[in-house]
């Protein structure tokens, strides 16, 4: 087996205990290279369909080309797409860094979903590698009942037992990529051939490393137009991946706040 | 292009030791010393830490939380990558306060070596002990020992060989022996990536030398096979088993033979999606196979190549350690989760607990929280099993109460009931016992909703059957239930054990050669197809069907009009499902047929399935 194979086998066991042992499951798609990866693994892991909903929470504010991707790969795919409108920038905790804000609203629209859907397990295609909290995370995430992550509180977890059970009214996270790194997400992407948002590639010396709302994610500086030129340029940039990524670093526990509340 | 994470796989270390010596110090170094950390890293700690009135603290390069930062202490576990000029890493970042002892087994269990981090001013104090005891029941074999503030004692030899011979020592005891033990100053990067040159007494590795050392796990392809089953998929006309290889190799071809039921198939295909067809599949794959034969399989099932062997016992001796607040006793009742199967397990006697300090063990009547402990084990349902020194991946599990993982155990012992059942021979044939009898020995399985009919069509055929002069018995349900079934409650898994004593019990009555009226509400397809496989040929299914409305109609123990009330829970049929078969051999319908017409029907069954039609007395010698 080579280190890739090594990485989808653990995804797909993952996708299969979450499968087996949780009644009602939704996957949170982006949309971006992460979760295209994940949806990937499902078709891997069930032979082809995707046997649970497919959830982006929209916030009107994703750039054209996410959209006319995310209505393809839905078609073509066969995804059970379901689309949840976040609410706007108003309605959220005013105490928090404006930016921080922004990205709260999708805090809020997973909230609406998972109590209008009763889901009681989501996917979400985070990996330790991003941002130092989610180097924090389990795979199975239990989540209190106001949906926010208790990180002093967190259940044992080892030899590839998860946390299945839960008190009433509470939901898990389920994380099958939280072992990838960026760049095994780009050679797998390059190996399954699996398809992509051109945002990611250069234009005019730009590009997308991590594809987030319009209003608070940026291109960087890039001449990576092919997924060769991007894996060459991710072994020696020594740029966080998340940098382009304004509310990342507003203030020193701005995302450790968000994701305690519940961001993914 | 391809050239990266390739030529040599990743490994993962573990950082553990007790608190405040130095691990998270020594992994912000490690990864500034490298060039690992991204840009901006060192000025974010820097304003950190001067936020905070500290000189820079390398620790919160790993310590994300806040309250780690406030606190100066790591609470959860953490992972991060790094590359050395060998191979890629991934350090694991282990809290070393007991009170997270379970984040440091979460953070350990998947390591491939370890870094033991000691303060050359403090020595080996407890946690450091506990952690490599941990580390050994966990199955990290491969630990380099490093120690640590070597700057506090001006690199002094003397102070350093101390250290390193009592932790040594101590190692050996556990059946580790250290691949190297480093003095070294983190916060000042003495040994790390580079060696000290005034220091001229250590000729030894540094950090980054040690870990490159490091073997790669590998995994266990030329063990016996283990294909636990992880569940079972209908996504066309194909029924494929899926599950993940965790040790051994499986070819199409292989026959399979499926614990703890032992029911026996071959391998058709090894299925996949947008992946070329294999042929064969080793441990660490996650697949799916088809099967020549359509045998009941299900999750928890172990798979392994027909006519090698695997254990399966009800009473086995684990060495566990037990990581919930408030103690474990004997009596206690908690759940295994070993490979995909769970089990109800009893707590039958604690042999000995085990002193950290010196590794002696001592007799105790509880476990507390952190200890580790040699325990013996009951369960309720057959375990599929192997002793953990043989194959540590079938051979460990998690222990479950309620919604919370409480601890973790390996297996020392079993007693292996599966090798040593193999049918004992009888004296008399079964055709034999048919012969005398006038009839053969048999299961009637009378499945239906509470008021349909059972007891009264069982009742009736038992005393029909009997004035024939037949050996005939009725199980009954109810009466089941207060010995037999003793203990077991109305939850899925209680009923499916009621079920499955009752499959065994009337297994034998048929053995004997008597016809057996099992009649049960039995509601779950998959407990009846259970009972089906325990009773072999000799099993009969029969629906005694009647509309819900119109057994609730009639609600001879008044039970339905309790269950609406509220005042039984998960009642069939009312709060919980009734499952009806798919293929009955034979349904009766006692809503449409009267009494004496059911009976009937049922009786020229019987007749037909087990009377000496093609069997007579004159063709045995008795
Ligand atoms: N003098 C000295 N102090 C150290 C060294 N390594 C760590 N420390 C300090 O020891 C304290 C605890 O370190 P930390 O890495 O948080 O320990 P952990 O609990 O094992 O992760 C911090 O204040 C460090 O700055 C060292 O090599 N020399
Ligand atoms: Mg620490």
């Amino acid at each position: 087996m080579t280190d890739l194979d090594q990485l989808e086998s653990q995804s797909v066991y993952i996708l299969r205990e979450a499968y087996n042992r949780i009644d009602k499951l939704a996957l949170l798609w982006s949309i971006g290279k992460d979760s295209n990866v994940l949806l990937w693994l499902c078709r891997k892991a069930f032979f082809g369909r995707v046997p649970f909903p497919v959830v982006q929470l929209d916030t009107a504010m994703e750039l054209p080309e996410v959209y006319a991707f995310r209505d393809r790969i839905a078609r073509e795919w066969e995804l059970d797409l379901k689309v949840e409108q976040c609410p706007p920038e108003e309605a959220m905790d005013p105490t928090l860094p404006p930016l921080t804000r922004a990205a709260a609203r999708k805090t809020e629209g997973l909230r609406n979903l998972l109590r209008d859907g009763g889901y009681q397990g989501v996917f979400v295609g985070i990996r330790r590698d991003e941002q130092a909290t989610r180097a924090k995370e389990r795979i199975f995430s239990p989540r209190t009942l106001d949906g926010a992550w208790d990180v002093k509180d967190q259940p044992a977890e080892f030899w590839d037992h998860y946390k299945t059970r839960f008190a009433e009214g509470t939901h898990v996270r389920i994380h099958p990529l939280l072992h990838w790194t960026e760049i095994d997400i780009w050679r797998y992407s390059k190996r399954e051939e699996i398809p992509i948002v051109p945002l990611y590639f250069a234009r005019d010396g730009q590009r997308y490393r991590s594809l987030g709302e319009k209003n608070i994610t940026f291109p960087v500086a890039s001449h990576a137009a092919t997924i060769d030129d991007i894996i060459a340029e991710l072994a020696v940039t020594r740029v966080p991946e998340r940098a382009g990524r304004a509310m990342d670093n507003e203030s020193e526990d701005s995302f450790e706040r968000l994701r305690s509340a519940g961001y993914m | 292009m391809d050239t990266h994470n390739t030529s040599k796989g990743q490994l993962r270390i573990v950082i553990v030791g007790h608190v405040d010596h130095g691990k998270s110090t020594l992994i912000g170094r490690l990864l500034h010393d490298t060039g690992s950390l991204p840009d901006g890293k060192v000025a974010q700690v820097h304003e950190m830490s001067r936020k905070r009135g500290m000189p820079f603290e390398w620790s919160f390069v790993m310590d994300a939380l806040q309250a780690e930062r406030d606190q100066g202490i790591t609470i959860d576990t953490t992972q991060i990558h790094f590359k050395t000029a060998q191979r890629p890493y991934v350090i694991i970042d282990a809290p070393g306060h007991a009170e997270f002892l379970r984040n440091m087994v979460t953070g350990a269990a998947g390591a491939d070596a370890a870094l033991l981090v000691i303060d050359v001013r403090e020595g080996a104090l407890e946690q450091s002990r506990r952690h490599a005891y941990l580390l050994h029941l966990l199955g990290v074999r491969q630990v380099a020992v490093v120690v640590n503030k070597m700057d506090q004692v001006g690199f002094n030899a003397f102070r350093f060989d101390g250290v390193a011979g009592q932790i040594t020592r101590y190692l050996e005891e556990l059946g580790i022996r250290p691949t190297a033990v480093i003095p070294v100053s983190a916060r000042h990067g003495d040994f790390i990536v580079s060696r000290t040159e005034e220091v001229d007494w250590y000729k030894g590795p540094t950090v980054v030398e040690a870990v490159d050392a490091f073997e790669p796990a590998r995994a266990p392809v030329d063990q016996p096979l283990r294909f636990p089953v992880q569940d079972v998929y209908k996504p066309d006309d194909r029924r494929i088993i899926a599950g993940r290889i965790e040790s051994g190799r499986l070819r199409v071809g292989d026959t399979l033979r499926f614990a703890p039921d032992n029911t026996t198939a071959r391998v058709v295909s090894i299925e996949g999606w947008s992946a070329a067809p294999a042929i064969a599949a080793a441990a660490g794959q996650s697949i799916g196979i088809t099967l020549d034969k359509r045998v009941f399989v299900e999750r928890g099932h172990v798979a392994v190549l027909d006519g090698t062997p695997v254990g399966t016992a009800y009473r086995l001796t684990v060495r566990l350690f037990w990581l919930a607040p408030g103690t474990l006793a004997v009596g206690r009742t908690l759940t295994l989760k070993l490979a995909t199967a769970e089990h109800r397990v009893t707590v039958e006697a604690i042999e000995s607990v085990v002193d950290i300090e010196d590794l002696s063990t001592a007799p105790a009547k509880a476990v507390r929280r952190n200890e580790v402990a040699e325990v013996v084990l009951r369960s309720r349902s057959p375990v599929v099993l192997d002793r953990a020194d043989v194959l540590p991946r079938t051979g460990r599990g998690v222990l479950v109460d309620g919604h919370d993982v409480v601890g973790g155990c390996i297996v020392l012992d079993y007693e292996d009931t599966g090798a040593n059942l193999h049918a004992v021979g009888h004296a008399v044939a079964p055709a034999e016992r048919a012969a005398v009898n006038g009839h053969a020995g048999g299961i009637l399985w009378l499945t239906g909703l509470s008021g349909s009919g059972k007891s009264t069509l069982a009742l009736g055929l038992e005393r029909t059957l009997f004035k024939r002069g037949w050996q005939v018995f009725v199980l009954d349900g109810d009466g089941i239930r207060k010995g037999l079934g003793a203990g077991l409650g109305f939850s899925p898994d209680d009923r499916a054990e009621n079920i499955r004593r009752v499959a065994e019990t009337a297994k034998l009555f048929a053995d004997a050669g008597m016809v057996v009226i099992a009649s049960l509400v039995s509601p779950a397809r998959t407990d009846r197809e259970r009972a089906r496989i325990i009773g072999g040929a000799a099993f009969h299914e029969v629906h005694v069907a009647a509309d819900l409305a119109i057994c609730e109609a009639r609600d001879p123990k008044g039970l339905y009009s309790k269950a609406r009330a509220g005042e039984i829970p998960a009642f069939t049929g009312v709060s919980a499902p009734y499952e009806e078969p798919e293929a009955p051999e034979l349904s009766v319908d006692t809503g449409t047929l009267s009494q004496v017409e059911a009976l009937d029907r049922l009786l020229a069954y019987a007749v037909g399935a087990f009377g000496n039609g093609a069997v007579s007395r004159e063709d045995f010698a008795i």
